[in-house]
C-alpha cells in the first residue's frame, strides 16, 4: 500500500511560508498612495488623474518592451513598473505636459531597471532617475507650478501640449511653492498648510498628513524599514535645527523643513525602496543618515530649492559600497 | 519562577503554529503492529552491531544491536517475537541502510519483564555513561545525537548551567509538549538523576509560554524537586528550541562559532530524553518506544502516540485514520526543519518526533521572484547571517566566497527561505553549497595525504 503516486511532491525544508510576496508588497505599498492619489485629485483635479495615467502607461511600455531582453518572465504582475510610475507621477507638477509624462515613464523603467538586468539589479530608485531624466531635458516644465484651484474637472492647458511645445499657461497662475519661497524669499509658509496640502507642488508634495499616515502603516507592516525613516528624519531636524536655532529668520525650522516640499514622499517612498536601499541594518543608518544630511545641504545652499532627489539618487549609488563596508557581525563571531 | 519580561533571542521568525491540533490530546499507546523494521544506523555516529540472528526468538526489551563505537548506542527489540532478517531496507533519508527485521509473536500478551540496572546514585560517571548508552538512549529532539556523549564532560570543561529544552519551537508538533504535561515526575526524576553526576549550579527548564500547562505543572514539580531547577518561559518564537537560541535566551551569551555548549559552560538535553532516563534507571526499560505526533491537516484523526520504534510510517497513519485526499507532503518533523517522505515505508526511529501530512493550503508552490533586497532574511537570521548575499553567490556557484561569508554557521532552520517575499531557495541552496564544498574539502585533504 502507497500514497497515491504523484500526488507527493518532493522538496526540501522549510515548508511553510510567510504571506508576504513581492508581487503583495508592491501592491500594497501602491494602494496606500491611494489617499494622496485622491488629495491629488482633490488639490489639483482630472490633471493629477491623467498624468498618473500617462506615467504608468510609459513604465508599463517600457516593462513590456524590454521583457524578452532580459529573459525574465511574470515582471509586468509583480506590479514594480505600476508603482514606479505612480511615484514618478506624484512628483510632477500639476500642469506637466502628458506626452512629457509618458516618456518620463518610459525613461524611468528603461533606463532605471530594465538595462541593469530588471527588478531587483538596479542602483538607482527608478521613479528618481525618470525625474531626474525629466529635469534635465525639460528644466521650464518642470519647475512650472501651479496652485491648487480645487475645480474637480479642469485641465491645465499644459497639461495637452503637443510633443515637443511646452504649451501656454492660459489658465494656471504660475506659483511658487512653499520651498521655494522660502529659499529666495525667507518666508516660510504656515505649517497647517503644509500638513493639509493646500500649498503649490508637485502631485504628491502637498499633503504631509497622508504621508505620515501612510509611512506609519508601512513601518507597522514593516515593509519599510524604520531604519531609514528614524535616521533621514533625525538627521534633517538636528542638521537644519542648528542652523535654525543661530538664526531662526533666515533659516527655516526644522519642522518647515520635514513638512515641505518631496522629504515625506521622498522619505516614505523613495528612499525605502527595498532594492536601492543597503540591506544591513547599520548600512542603513548612513544611508538614512546620509540622505538626510544632503537634503539640508541642498536646501539650504544648493542652487535648487529641494534636494530630496538628489540626495537620494546620490546615497542610492553608495548603497553597494556602503553594504560592503558594513558586514553584519555573526552570532558566535565575536 | 521569573515573572520578568519573557527570555528570547534576536531575529528569528512567526510561522503559524497549528499545535491547537493535538496540543490537548493526551498520549495513546499505539497498537502492536505485525512487523517491526530496526535500521542499526538510526543515531548520529556508527551504526550499531546486530546481536541476534535470524529465526531468532528475542524479548521485548531485549538488546538486539550493540553500540558500534563510542558514538554509537544499543538497539532493543519493541516486542516479543521473532527475527526474521537482517536487510538493507530504505532510510527515511532516501538512504538504504541495515536494518534487524522482526516478526512479533502473536500469542504474547507483550508484557515487559525487565529489572532496572543498579541505582545510579551508587554508580561512578563512567558505569552511569555506559548504562546509558545501552539503553539506547539519544536525544530526541530530532538529531538523535547519543545521549552518552553529550553526558560526557571532556577534561577541562565545566558545567555550570543544565538547561532541559522543552521550547517546542517547530510547529505542529506536541510530542515534548504532551511529554511535559503528562509525565513530569519522570522528568524531575531524571533531571535529578543527571544533576546527581553533573553537578551544574542552575538548572532551566526552558518551554515556550504558548505551553501554559507545561509550564505550570513543572514548575511547581520542580519547586517541591529541592534541585536547583527554575523553569523559563521563552517567548513563542521560531527557532526558540535551537540549542544556541536556547542559551541566548536564557543565559545571554553566545556560543562560539565552531563550538559546543560546554564552551559556555551549558549542556542541552532535550526534555523527554530526560524523562525516559527515569524509565531506564527506575524501571529498566530502555528506548524501545517514543512519543510521535502524527497530525496535520492532511491527517484524518491529529494525534500523539506512543509508537514503538521500527513501526511503519503506514501503520502509524493508518492508525490515524489516514490521509485525506487533498494530501500533497509527506514530511518526517517539523515543516520548518523536517524530512519531506516519497512514500509512507520507513519506520519510526528513534528520532521520529513528528509525521506531517500537509495539503497544498499549507504548502504553497512559491512562483520566485528576483532578490529585491528587502533584508528581510537579514532580520530573520537567528545566526545573523546575510542570506541574501549567500544566496546571490550560491546562484553564481561562488562556493569559496560562502564559506567567507560564514555559510558553515548556518544551522539549517530554514527562517530565510519562509521570510523570502520573492519565494528564493536560499537554505535549500545553503545545504547544497555546504555539500559541495565539504566534498571539496575532502577530496582536497585525501589529495594532501596521498602525496
Amino acid at each position: 500500500m502507497s500514497i497515491a503516486a504523484g500526488k507527493i511532491t518532493i522538496s526540501t525544508s522549510p515548508f511553510l511560508h510567510g504571506v508576504d510576496t513581492t508581487p503583495r508588497i508592491m501592491w500594497e505599498v501602491t494602494l496606500t498612495l491611494l489617499p494622496v492619489v485622491a488629495a491629488a485629485y482633490y488639490f489639483f483635479g482630472l490633471a493629477a488623474l491623467l498624468l498618473i495615467g500617462a506615467t504608468i502607461a510609459g513604465c508599463l511600455a517600457a516593462e513590456y518592451l524590454f521583457l524578452p531582453a532580459t529573459k525574465r518572465k511574470s515582471a509586468l504582475r509583480d506590479g514594480s513598473a505600476t508603482l514606479t510610475g505612480l511615484l514618478l507621477a506624484l512628483s510632477l507638477p500639476p500642469g506637466f505636459p502628458l506626452w512629457m509624462s509618458f516618456v518620463g515613464g518610459f525613461v524611468a523603467i528603461g533606463m532605471g531597471k530594465m538595462i541593469w538586468g530588471g527588478l531587483g539589479n538596479n542602483v538607482f530608485n527608478p521613479a528618481l532617475v525618470g525625474r531626474a531624466f525629466l529635469q534635465a531635458a525639460f528644466p521650464t516644465a518642470i519647475t512650472t507650478w501651479s496652485a491648487p484651484d480645487g475645480r474637480y474637472l479642469s485641465l491645465r492647458g499644459t497639461n495637452l501640449a503637443l510633443p515637443f511645445f511646452q504649451g501656454h499657461a492660459v489658465d494656471a497662475i504660475s506659483s511658487a511653492t512653499p520651498l521655494a519661497t522660502m529659499k529666495f524669499d525667507h518666508v516660510a509658509a504656515p505649517l497647517m498648510q503644509l500638513l493639509w496640502g493646500n500649498t503649490s507642488g508637485s502631485l504628491g508634495e502637498t499633503s504631509a498628513i497622508l504621508f505620515i499616515l501612510a509611512g506609519l502603516y508601512l513601518l507597522f507592516r514593516k515593509i519599510i524599514n524604520w531604519r531609514i525613516v528614524v535616521s533621514i528624519v533625525a538627521m534633517v531636524v538636528a542638521f537644519s535645527g542648528i542652523f535654525w536655532l543661530m538664526d531662526g529668520s533666515r533659516y527655516p525650522s526644522p519642522l518647515f523643513m520635514l513638512l515641505s516640499g518631496g522629504l515625506l514622499l521622498g522619505t516614505v517612498y523613495m528612499a525605502t525602496d527595498l532594492v536601492t536601499s543597503p540591506i544591513t541594518p547599520r548600512g542603513l543608518w548612513i544611508y538614512g543618515l546620509g540622505i538626510g544630511f544632503l537634503v539640508v545641504l541642498i536646501r539650504t545652499w544648493g542652487g535648487l530649492p529641494e534636494g530630496v532627489m538628489y540626495a537620494i539618487l546620490l546615497m542610492n549609488a553608495c548603497t553597494p559600497l556602503i553594504n560592503r563596508f558594513t558586514k553584519i557581525k555573526p552570532y558566535g563571531h565575536s | 519562577m521569573t515573572t520578568s519580561a519573557t527570555l528570547s533571542f534576536s531575529h528569528g521568525v512567526h510561522p503559524e503554529y497549528f499545535k491547537h491540533l493535538t496540543d490537548a490530546k493526551p498520549i495513546e499507546q499505539m497498537p502492536f503492529a505485525e512487523t517491526y523494521v530496526l535500521p542499526l544506523g538510526q543515531h548520529t555516529g556508527a551504526p550499531s552491531k546486530a546481536l541476534v540472528r535470524k529465526g531468532q526468538e528475542v524479548r521485548r526489551g531485549q538488546m538486539i544491536a550493540e553500540p558500534g563505537g563510542f558514538v554509537s548506542v544499543a538497539l532493543h527489540a519493541p516486542v516479543d517475537g521473532t527475527v526474521t532478517g537482517i536487510e538493507l531496507v530504505e532510510m527515511p533519508n532516501g538512504k538504504m541502510g541495515p536494518a534487524i527485521l522482526l516478526r512479533t509473536d502473536p500469542y504474547s500478551t507483550q508484557q515487559l519483564n525487565l529489572t532496572p540496572p543498579t541505582p545510579p546514585e551508587e554508580m561512578d560517571l563512567k558505569t552511569f555513561l555506559i548504562s546509558i548508552q545501552s539503553s539506547g538512549l539519544v536525544g530526541l529532539g530530532g538529531a538523535a545525537f547519543p545521549a552518552h556523549v553529550k553526558f560526557s564532560i571532556p577534561e577541562g570543561k565545566t558545567c555550570r548551567y543544565l538547561m532541559l529544552n522543552g521550547a517546542e519551537c517547530e510547529p505542529f508538533l506536541t510530542s515534548d509538549h504532551r511529554t511535559m504535561v503528562e509525565h513530569p515526575d519522570a522528568i524531575v526524576d531524571g533531571t535529578a538523576i543527571l544533576q546527581h553526576f553533573i553537578r551544574a549550579e542552575k538548572i532551566f527548564i526552558g518551554i515556550e509560554e504558548n505551553k501554559p500547562d507545561a509550564i505550570a505543572i513543572l514548575t511547581e514539580k520542580f519547586n517541591r524537586s529541592g534541585l536547583p531547577a527554575e523553569v523559563v518561559p521563552l517567548k513563542v518564537k521560531y527557532p526558540q528550541g535551537a540549542e544556541k537560541m536556547l542559551i541566548t535566551s536564557i543565559i545571554q551569551r553566545e556560543v562560539p562559532s565552531g563550538k559546543l555548549p560546554l564552551d559556555v559552560e551549558t549542556l542541552v538535553s532535550n526534555i523527554s530524553s530526560i524523562a525516559a532516563m527515569s524509565y531506564w534507571f527506575r524501571q529498566g526499560i530502555p528506548l524501545i518506544e517514543r512519543v510521535v505526533t502524527v497530525t496535520g491537516t492532511a491527517i484524518h484523526r491529529p494525534s500523539n502516540l506512543l509508537v514503538p520504534i521500527g513501526t511503519s510510517m503506514q501503520e502509524v497513519v493508518n492508525y490515524c485514520g489516514g490521509l485525506t485526499n487533498d494530501v500533497s507532503r509527506i514530511l518526517l518533523g517539523g515543516p520548518m526543519m523536517g524530512m519531506v517522505q516519497k512514500s509512507l515505508n520507513s519506520p519510526v526511529l528513534k528520532g521520529t518526533s513528528g509525521i506531517l501530512a500537509l495539503t497544498s493550503r499549507e504548502v504553497k508552490d512559491l512562483e520566485e521572484y528576483e532578490c529585491i533586497r528587502c533584508g528581510k532574511c537579514v532580520d530573520a537570521c537567528p545566526m545573523h547571517l546575510n542570506p541574501s548575499l549567500l544566496g546571490l553567490l550560491a546562484k553564481n556557484g561562488l562556493w569559496e566566497e560562502m564559506q567567507d561569508n560564514y555559510v558553515f554557521d548556518c544551522f539549517e532552520c530554514g527562517s530565510c527561505s519562509f521570510v523570502c517575499p520573492s519565494g528564493i531557495p536560499l537554505v535549500q541552496s545553503f545545504r547544497v553549497a555546504k555539500g559541495l564544498l565539504r566534498e571539496q574539502q575532502a577530496r582536497e585533504k585525501a589529495k594532501a595525504t596521498a602525496v
